[in-house]
């Protein structure tokens, strides 16, 4: 049974991202643990992509270093089961169309669902594409979790009906990375997502800050968070564990 | 060859952010609307006519036939367009249609500059903001090209991310409209991308193939025996192939870059060295590793330096309607080198890979067969470049 709602269950969830293999996939581990000892609720783990079309500065010289480190697709799988030899939260990858495409979908999803992984984001899968990939996910008990934008407007209905595990709520225009503000009317999208979806929704894109987090964990279910953690590894490297240790305690303590 | 689902056989589609769906569907409806309008057509005629200098000349290349002593060759000379290449077709169309739909800036990709300085050129026309993402590697190789979009008021970004070339500054474009999508429409500019760009693009291109046809009909009164274009994204060789498709007796042939070969990792030659993915909203062939990261590629050609092919020739070529062969960068040379000793003309390195391969058909075939090479470009950009290629070191 897919445990993606097990995030969601104790109240406000805060959901790490982290590209894997940045600085090596050693520190990855250990940011990872890290984390859920401090509180976080679901992991996203990032598979580098060479093109990261939706990707800012700061996570696209993350997955630069990722690659350039050695890593692959087959290395973050082995991460993922040395990681489920204690870690339970719901972990989810988060990676581009043709790394799954390539690998052969249904190989690297079994493997997925093999090692334990609880959800799939595709950044560059609309609604409109979700077929290639959905009946795989459906078979190996993997969401697919879907996205809905500023732009999104009359597509909201349809998105959020057919959603699954949870629904990314993309809190700006542009591309990841840290925002001083966000201005988008989010309370507006998720009334009208609320009309359509019972599933938890958990707002990402821009934030930084406990201030931003606390706002943005009024608004929805949970908050996610990239690009901020992505700077503390790209600032202390392998030192910096500890630092995303002490952040994702700071952004807890915020939203709960 | 309709696609409502935006789709060629299994390639094409629509993998792009959420962000970007609305932007598309509005794009697509705007297309819908306006392609068959008579108003538009109009307009857009017009400006093909009388600004860009259409209908392009079919040329006998009499001293190249006769060379070869093979078929004979007609070039379609793309090249005499307004600003030098066959991409003002697409600008014009896309540009058009962006002002219909209320845009007010354009911002678009380019590699070897040509596509930047035709929609930098629109833009101009138009009166509209242009932005010119251009991969940092390439704002060297083609300096005089930055130059040009800066003088048609036109903000050049040299994109330093990646390798730096043409697929980075597709990237950056797509980000940049992510963040900006009420005023901006972005101008892609070849038959790839997610729909409907694949198919607006070819139809805005088609105008190659329809005056091919009928200026070969008036001078032989048949059908050529090959079209034979370059290849990077596709869209000159696109527009050369869509009105002869259902002519199954004309080889199509795209050439693609194979840089310094299809046996090094030096190349660009999507069909000869890639295979199936999902990239840049698309899919089709592309250049990648086991894993799915894409390659970085070579041509010394920017416009072709790029590691996939719109989704339409990825189909042409699975289904075997067109051919798509390799060509290096030492035979695009000796052939940017020889069409201007015999034909004086200095054609674009990209049209210089379409002229190789003819170079090698011809004398296969008897003398009353005929060959069209699209010759999408000039060559004036290439010169410091191929001068470099040779050992020579001229300033521009």
């Amino acid at each position: 049974m897919n445990k993606i709602k097990d995030a969601f269950a104790g109240g406000k969830a805060f959901i790490p991202f982290i590209t894997c293999g940045d600085p090596g996939l050693e520190t990855t581990e250990r940011v990872v643990r890290a984390a859920v000892e401090n509180g976080a609720d679901l992991i996203e783990l990032g598979i580098p992509f060479s093109d990261p079309t939706a990707e800012g500065p700061v996570i696209q010289a993350a997955n630069v270093r990722a690659l350039a480190g050695g890593v692959t697709t087959d290395r973050i799988f082995d991460l993922v089961r040395s990681l489920r030899r204690d870690i339970t939260i719901p972990l989810v990858f988060m990676t581009y169309a043709n790394v799954v495409f390539s690998y052969g979908a249904e190989k690297f999803l079994r493997t997925a669902q093999e090692v334990g992984i609880d959800g799939l984001i595709l950044p560059d899968v609309p609604f409109e594409e979700r077929e290639e990939f959905l009946p795989l996910c459906r078979r190996c008990d993997i969401s697919l979790i879907s996205m809905i934008a500023p732009t999104s407007a009359r597509r909201i209905a349809q998105i959020a009906e057919e959603a699954e595990g949870f629904l990314y709520i993309v809190s700006s225009l542009g591309v990841t990375g840290v925002r001083s503000e966000i201005t988008t009317d989010l309370a507006s999208i998720l009334r009208v997502v609320r009309q359509h979806t019972t599933i938890p929704t958990a707002i990402g894109f821009g934030i930084s800050t406990p201030a931003q987090a606390e706002k943005m964990a009024s608004i929805a279910d949970g908050v996610i968070i990239g690009s901020a953690i992505v700077r503390l590894l790209e600032k202390h490297g392998t030192d910096a564990p500890r630092f995303v240790g002490e952040y994702v305690k700071t952004i807890k303590a915020a939203i709960s | 060859m309709s696609n409502p689902d935006g789709r060629f056989g299994i390639y094409g589609g629509q993998y792009v952010p959420e962000t970007l769906m609305n932007a598309l569907i509005e794009l697509e409806a705007a297309y819908n609307r306006y392609r068959e309008d008579a108003a538009f057509n109009d307009e857009l005629t017009r400006l093909f006519n009388e600004y860009a200098g259409r209908p392009s000349r079919l040329y006998f290349a009499e001293k190249m036939t006769k060379d070869l002593g093979g078929a004979k060759i007609y070039q379609k000379r793309e090249d005499l367009n307004h600003t030098g290449s066959h991409k003002i077709n697409n600008v014009l169309g896309q540009a058009l249609l962006a002002k219909k739909m209320g845009k007010t800036r354009l911002i678009a990709e380019t590699g070897a500059g040509q596509h930047g300085v035709a929609t930098a050129t629109a833009a101009a026309l138009l009166d509209m903001e242009c932005v010119v993402f251009m991969g940092e590697e390439d704002t060297v190789r083609q300096a005089l090209n930055v130059y040009r979009m800066r003088l048609l008021g036109a903000r050049v970004i040299a994109v330093k991310t990646g390798t730096g070339t043409l697929k980075d500054a597709v990237s950056e474009a797509m980000r940049e409209w992510t963040s900006r999508i009420h005023d901006t429409h972005y101008c892609l500019g070849s038959v790839m991308g997610p729909h409907p760009f694949p198919t607006i693009v070819r139809d805005f291109q088609a105008v190659i193939s329809r005056e091919i046809k009928e200026q070969l009909r008036e001078k032989e009164g048949c059908l050529p025996d090959a079209v034979i274009a370059c290849v990077g994204g596709g869209s000159n060789a696109m527009g050369s192939f869509y009105h002869f498709l259902e002519d199954k007796s004309v080889r199509l042939i795209g050439c693609e870059a194979a840089g310094r070969g299809i046996g090094t990792l030096e190349t660009a030659a999507t069909i000869s060295t890639g295979r199936v993915g999902i990239f840049h909203g698309m899919k089709s062939y592309f250049c990648q590793d086991s894993y799915g990261q894409i390659a970085p590629v070579y041509s010394i050609s920017a416009g072709l330096d790029y590691p996939g092919i719109g989704p339409e020739h990825a189909w042409l070529h699975d289904t075997g309607r067109a051919q798509y062969v390799p060509v290096t960068d030492d035979e695009a040379v000796e052939s940017f080198e020889y069409l201007a000793r015999t034909e004086g003309i200095v054609a674009a390195i990209e049209s210089a890979h379409a002229v190789a391969y003819a170079q090698k058909l011809a004398p296969t075939l008897a003398k009353d067969k005929i060959i069209v090479i699209t010759i999408s470009g000039r060559g004036d950009k290439d010169c410091a470049a191929i001068a470099r290629y040779r050992g020579e070191d001229i300033h521009e």
